[in-house]
């Protein structure tokens, strides 16, 4: 890893942001759908073979954005369609994702018990 | 009393008196340019309630006693007492003051319901009806982010055009006869609905119909702006204010020079330009009581405005209705004041 890689990260992960921002800024579009917008372009890159040589180039620049969960979606889907067949879609999809999800709830839990979630 | 042009109601010079009026204000109203036009600045907008609801319904409840000391009289002694928040079924008003247990009477028209509440305490009293009405309104920033717009946690990126809901609320107790203030005419609002359907455009959504009801006040009373110190409109925020204004001023009611002199805005005043996270200014339906009560009312006891024009502005959306992208509609109602001598 060279310190170039710090660069990249920085400028895709930036680059990602922006086009978030610029969707937000020009167009009529809710928090809610940038954010699915987003997701659904890192699956179909992962679907298209790009988001790998994406994250060995910028690293956390391509991983830390939500675009990765799109990605990470498609990939567990795609790696269990191989061993399983069709149901491994199924199976596959929160497979790489879980981690994420899981701390999610965990820690949504654990603010719960330490705050007064009542806004 | 006489009824005026289509939609004006005269209620005659000295009939009806404003005889006291309350403002409980919240932290950032408090820290703002009118901050010393308010009986009590809260330092904490919970109010010492557990919950953002029941600190809106303490602050009503808060504005409605004063209100009685002010007016040296007991919740017990109003014939009726009129009201509205922005809260689906009216919770801050009929819960905040529940315990008055007086004849009530909940209306609604969005951040305008302080000018309906006036009008129909007015009617009431200039018909004999009742001889003692209180009438008001809150609102509170937390509870009205949670209802109309998204979970404060959610951290929503807001456009400059978006208001900041009020924290406060507001109350004025009426009677007949002669008092510090007197409410000399109302006049009931039309539905204008030019399409706008972003929750953060409302000062562009209001706009209209507040040009409409200051036109057909005009025409129905047969008076010019420059019949009046002030015009004021309720929340239309200062992006919805420049548009006002143009209007006011492309439709002919007056010139550039007399709208920018006369014509003014609650939103825009309440907050300065360089509170954070203010924008376009301030909104919701404790916005121009608090301004009214507060600051205008203090302004004409030294004589600084004569005669007023209140035109609170409201954007009839519900969440339902915005949730499934239906445009807003909008109302604006005046109540016109003058001095009492």
């Amino acid at each position: 890893m060279s310190a170039w890689t710090f660069l990249w990260a920085f400028l895709v992960g930036g680059a990602i942001c922006a086009i978030g921002q610029v969707i937000m800024d020009t167009t009529k579009l809710t928090p809610g759908h940038v954010m699915s917008i987003l997701v659904v372009a890192g699956a179909v890159a992962d679907g298209l073979g790009l988001y790998d040589p994406l994250i060995k180039f910028a690293g956390a620049g391509a991983t830390v954005p939500i675009t990765s969960f799109g990605n990470a979606l498609v990939h567990g889907a795609m790696h269990e369609a191989k061993i399983h067949g069709l149901i491994g879609v199924i199976t596959g999809i929160f497979e790489v994702t879980s981690a994420g999800i899981s701390a999610a709830i965990v820690f949504a839990f654990l603010a719960a018990v330490f705050a007064r979630p009542k806004g | 009393m006489a009824r005026l042009g289509r939609s004006t109601w005269a209620f005659g010079e000295r009939q009806v008196a404003v005889i006291a009026a309350s403002t409980v204000a919240g932290t950032w109203e408090g820290q703002g340019p009118l901050s010393d036009a308010f009986d009590v600045r809260l330092d904490d907008d919970r109010a010492g309630q557990d919950s953002w609801e029941r600190a809106e319904q303490a602050m009503f409840r808060r504005a409605a006693e004063i209100a009685c000391e002010k007016a040296a009289t007991r919740p017990a002694n109003l014939d009726l007492v009129i009201g509205a928040d922005l809260n689906a079924q009216l919770t801050s008003f009929y819960m905040g003051l529940r315990g008055l247990a007086r004849p009530m009477l909940g209306v609604y028209s969005a951040c305008a319901s302080i000018c309906e509440a006036l009008a129909v305490a007015g009617l009431a009293v200039a018909t004999g009806f009742a001889d003692v009405v209180l009438a008001g309104t809150s609102s509170h920033t937390s509870t009205a982010e949670r209802q109309f717009r998204y979970p404060t946690e959610y951290g929503v990126q807001r456009p400059p055009t978006a208001q900041r809901t009020v924290t406060g609320a507001g109350a004025a107790i009426l009677a007949r006869g002669r008092g510090k203030w007197q409410i000399t005419h109302a006049t009931i609002g039309e539905i204008a609905d030019f399409g706008v359907r972003s929750p953060w455009e409302m000062g562009a959504a209001m706009a209209p119909a507040a040009c409409d009801t200051i036109r057909q006040h005009l025409a129905d009373t047969g008076r010019s702006l420059d019949d009046y110190d002030l015009v004021v409109t309720g929340d239309l925020g200062r992006v919805g204010l420049d548009i006002l204004r143009h209007f006011l001023v492309e439709q002919g009611v007056a010139s550039a020079s007399l709208v920018q002199e006369r014509v003014e805005d609650c939103g825009a005043m309440i907050y300065r330009e360089d509170q954070p996270e203010v924008f376009s200014g301030g909104s919701g339906a404790a916005c121009s009581a608090l301004v009214t009560f507060g600051h205008l009312f203090r302004e004409m006891e030294r004589g600084r405005i004569h005669r007023l024009l209140l035109c609170a502005t409201g954007a009839l959306l519900s969440q339902v209705s915005a949730q499934q992208g239906d445009t807003i509609p909008s109302i604006s109602h005046a109540i016109a004041f003058e001095r009492g001598d």
